[in-house]
C-alpha cells in the first residue's frame, strides 16, 4: 500500500499544481473548467496540434534527459540553455557553411556537430567542478549569459542571413533538411522526435547496463564512497557534465534541420529551464522524463491559445502552472508537512 | 541582448576635452544603471548569508518592477510605487520561504520555479489591470525618481555592513549561513532567522525592481529585469558575499553595462563597429573566474544551501 502511494504521489502533486493554477484564473473572471478545456483541445484536438504537442516535447525531452544525467551524477545542470543554444548554433553552422553536402551526410554531421559543442560548453563547468571546486550550479548560469552573448555575436557577425532583417544565420543547404511526419499535418514534427527517444533509450542503458553508468550513478549517491572504490570522481563529473551538455546540443536538430533550417536568436522558450522540472517531474528515469516531457509540451503548446479562446487570461498562464507544479512535485516535505498538520488537529 | 544596425555616423573621433566629458557621462551613467544592481545584489547576500541560496532575485525584481510601476502609476507617488515594489518582492520571498524553509525544496529547484513564476504572474495580473500583457502606461516625469534609488543603494550599502559587524541580530544572519548548530546553540531559532532575511532579500530585490522601472525607464516593459538578477548573483560571488565589495561589483558591471550602451555601432578602428557582445559577457566570464579561484578566492557560507531541520 506505501508503495503504491508512493509511485501515485507525482500524480498527485502534478493534479494539485494544476488545480491551484487553474483556480488562479477564477480571479481573472474565467471559469476554470473552461480554461481546462481549452487548454486540452489547444493540445490533443487535431493532429496538427498533437504534432506541435510533440514538437515542443521534444526538446524538453532531450533538455530533462540532460539534466537528469547530471543528477544521477550528483550535479544540478542550469545550464542546459546555454548548451542548446550553442549546439544549436554549430548545427546551422555546419550547415550554412557547407550546404551543398547530400543527404544522410549532412543531417549526421550537422548533429554530431550539435553535439559536440553542446558537450564541450557542458564539459567546462564540469572541469571547474572538478578541478577547481566551484560551484557548477553558479558557472551553469553564468554560462548561459556567456552563450548567448556568444551566440549573438556569430549569428550578426559571421553568419548573418543577407536576406533577412531578422537575427538569423544565413539558411542551411537542402540536403540538411529531415524527414517531417505527414500525419500530424503542418506542424514541424520530425525525425527529431525519434532521435529524442532513442537518446532516451540509450541512456536508459547506460545508466543501467554498463560500467560507465554504474560508475556514474555510484559518484551521485556518494563521491566519498565511489573514491573508496577507485572511480575517480573529478573524470566522472566531466563525463557527466560533456554528456548533459550534448544531449542539451541535440536541440538543434530538432529546430535547425526539422524546423527552421537556420538558427534564430532567441528561439527557445527556456527549454533549458523548463527541463529542470521536467527532469524533477521524472525523477531522473529516462521513461518519467518521457512523460513529463510530454505533460510539459502539452501545457505549452495547450496555453498557445489562451489569448484568443479566453477573455482575461494569457498564454503565460502555462508558466504559473509549471511553476506550481514543479513545486508541489519537488517539495518533498509537504508530504511530511500535512501529515504533521493532520496530527497537530487531532491533539 | 539585442544590437542597433550598423550607423557609420556613430564613427568616434574625440579629442581630449570631448574625451572627458564622454568620462565623465560614462561614469554618471554607471552608477545609474548599477543602482538596481547594487539593490538586489544586497537582497542576494541577505538571503545567502543567512544560507538560503538566492537564484529567485530575477523573479522578484520582475514583480517589484511590475508593482513599483503599476503603483505609481495609479497614485502618482513613486514613493508608493517603490514601498508596492518591496512589497510584491517580499511576498514572491515568502513563497519562496515557505518552499524552501518550511517544506525544504531543494533551492535551486525553487529557485528556478519562482522566476517562472514571476513571469507568469506579472502578465497575468498586466492583463487584468491594463488589458495588455506588455507594458504599463507610461509615467510623467514628476511620478518617477530622479536620484533617490542611487541614495538608498549607498545608504543600504553602508547599514548593512554596519549591521553586520556590529548587531547581535547582524552576527544571527552570518551563523545561521555558516554555523546554524551553533546559532541553535546560542538559542537562537535558525529558521526564522533564515524566514526575516529571506522576506528582507525579496524586499530589496524588488526595491531593485522598483528603481528599474521608475528610475531608469518610466515604465514596466515585458521581462525588464533582462538577467539582471543574475548580474546581481555574479556580483554577490564577486564581491565575495561582502556589502562594500558587492556594490563595488555593481559599480563595475555598471561600468561595463553602461559602455557597452555607449559603444554601440560606434567604430574605434577598422571599419567595422565593435561587437559589444564581449563587453556584455565580460560581467559573466569574471564571475566564473573568480569562483574558480584563479583571480582572487571567493568562497560562499558554509552551510549555504543546506536546510536545516530543528531539533
Amino acid at each position: 500500500m506505501n508503495r503504491f502511494l508512493t509511485t501515485l504521489r507525482p500524480f498527485l502533486a502534478v493534479a494539485l499544481g494544476l488545480t491551484l493554477g487553474l483556480g488562479l484564473t477564477i480571479i481573472a473572471g474565467e471559469s476554470p473548467i473552461h480554461v481546462l478545456k481549452v487548454l486540452a483541445k489547444s493540445a490533443f484536438g487535431s493532429p496538427y496540434d498533437i504534432g506541435m504537442t510533440l514538437f515542443y516535447a521534444t526538446p524538453l525531452l532531450l533538455t530533462g534527459l540532460s539534466v537528469s544525467i547530471a543528477l544521477q551524477a550528483g550535479l544540478f545542470n542550469v545550464g542546459a540553455e546555454g548548451q542548446l543554444v550553442l549546439g544549436t548554433l554549430a548545427a546551422a553552422a555546419v550547415g550554412a557553411s557547407y550546404p551543398n553536402l547530400p543527404s544522410p551526410l549532412a543531417p549526421i554531421l550537422a548533429g554530431l556537430a550539435a553535439f559536440t559543442v553542446g558537450a564541450a560548453w557542458g564539459a567546462i563547468p564540469g572541469w571547474l567542478r572538478a578541478k577547481r571546486g566551484s560551484h557548477e550550479v553558479i558557472n551553469t548560469i553564468m554560462l548561459n549569459f556567456v552563450a548567448a552573448g556568444l551566440a549573438s555575436y556569430v549569428t550578426l557577425y559571421w553568419l548573418k542571413n543577407p536576406d533577412s532583417q531578422n537575427p538569423e544565420t544565413a539558411p542551411v543547404g537542402p540536403g540538411y533538411l529531415i524527414h517531417q511526419f505527414a500525419t500530424f499535418g503542418d506542424s514541424h514534427v520530425s525525425t527529431a522526435s525519434l532521435l529524442a527517444l532513442a537518446v532516451a533509450g540509450g541512456l536508459a542503458f547506460l545508466l543501467r547496463r554498463t560500467v560507465l553508468g554504474f560508475e556514474l550513478r555510484a559518484v551521485g549517491q556518494s563521491p566519498r564512497a565511489a573514491r573508496a572504490a577507485g572511480i575517480s570522481v573529478g573524470r566522472m563529473q566531466i563525463i557527466a557534465m560533456a554528456l548533459a551538455g550534448g544531449v542539451a546540443g541535440l536541440v538543434g536538430v530538432g529546430e535547425v534541420l526539422g524546423n527552421a533550417g537556420k538558427f534564430r536568436l532567441g528561439f527557445s522558450p527556456d527549454y533549458g529551464f523548463i527541463g529542470i522540472a521536467v527532469a524533477l517531474l521524472g525523477r531522473t528515469r529516462p521513461l518519467g522524463v518521457l512523460a513529463a516531457a510530454l505533460l510539459f509540451g502539452a501545457l505549452h503548446k495547450g496555453s498557445a491559445d489562451l489569448d484568443l479562446e479566453t477573455e482575461n487570461v494569457t498564454r503565460e498562464l502555462s508558466l504559473v502552472l509549471q511553476s506550481l507544479v514543479i513545486f508541489c512535485v519537488s517539495a518533498d516535505g509537504l508530504w511530511s508537512w500535512m501529515n504533521t498538520i493532520r496530527k497537530e488537529k487531532r491533539a | 541582448m539585442v544590437v542597433d544596425e550598423y550607423d557609420p555616423q556613430g564613427e568616434a573621433r574625440l579629442n581630449d576635452q570631448e574625451w572627458f566629458v564622454a568620462a565623465w557621462l560614462l561614469g554618471a551613467s554607471a552608477i545609474r544603471v548599477s543602482t538596481p544592481l547594487v539593490l538586489a545584489a544586497l537582497g542576494g547576500l541577505m538571503s545567502e548569508r543567512a544560507g538560503v541560496i538566492n537564484i529567485a532575485l530575477e523573479g522578484m525584481m520582475l514583480v517589484g518592477a511590475f508593482a513599483a510601476a503599476a503603483t505609481a502609476y495609479s497614485t502618482h507617488s513613486p514613493w508608493i510605487g517603490a514601498g508596492a515594489g518591496a512589497v510584491a518582492g517580499s511576498g514572491l520571498a515568502l513563497i519562496y520561504g515557505f518552499a524552501v524553509i518550511r517544506l525544504r525544496t531543494n533551492q535551486i529547484v525553487a529557485g528556478t520555479a519562482i522566476n517562472m513564476m514571476a513571469m507568469g504572474l506579472v502578465p497575468f495580473v498586466s492583463k487584468l489591470l491594463y488589458g495588455v500583457t506588455g507594458s504599463t502606461p507610461a509615467l510623467s516625469i514628476t511620478d518617477r525618481f530622479h536620484w533617490e534609488p542611487t541614495g538608498w543603494a549607498v545608504f543600504l550599502t553602508v547599514a548593512i555592513w554596519g549591521w553586520m559587524r556590529a548587531t547581535p541580530s547582524g552576527l544571527w544572519m552570518q551563523f545561521a549561513g555558516e554555523h546554524p548548530v551553533a546559532l541553535a546553540a546560542a538559542g537562537v531559532r535558525v529558521n526564522r532567522v533564515r524566514w526575516a532575511c529571506v522576506a528582507l532579500s525579496g524586499a530589496l530585490a524588488g526595491l531593485g525592481g522598483a528603481a528599474l522601472s521608475t528610475f531608469l525607464s518610466s515604465s514596466y516593459s515585458r521581462n525588464m529585469t533582462a538577467g539582471r538578477g543574475f548580474m546581481a548573483l555574479a556580483a554577490l560571488i564577486f564581491g565575495k558575499w561582502k556589502p562594500v565589495p558587492t556594490a563595488a561589483a555593481c559599480l563595475l558591471f555598471g561600468v561595463a553595462d553602461a559602455l557597452q550602451i555607449r559603444l554601440q555601432g560606434v567604430v574605434l578602428w577598422g571599419t567595422e563597429p565593435i561587437p559589444v557582445q564581449f563587453i556584455q559577457i565580460l560581467p559573466y566570464i569574471v564571475t566564473v573566474f573568480v569562483l574558480a579561484g584563479f583571480v582572487g578566492n571567493s568562497r560562499p557560507p558554509q552551510s549555504l544551501g543546506l536546510p536545516y531541520e530543528s531539533r
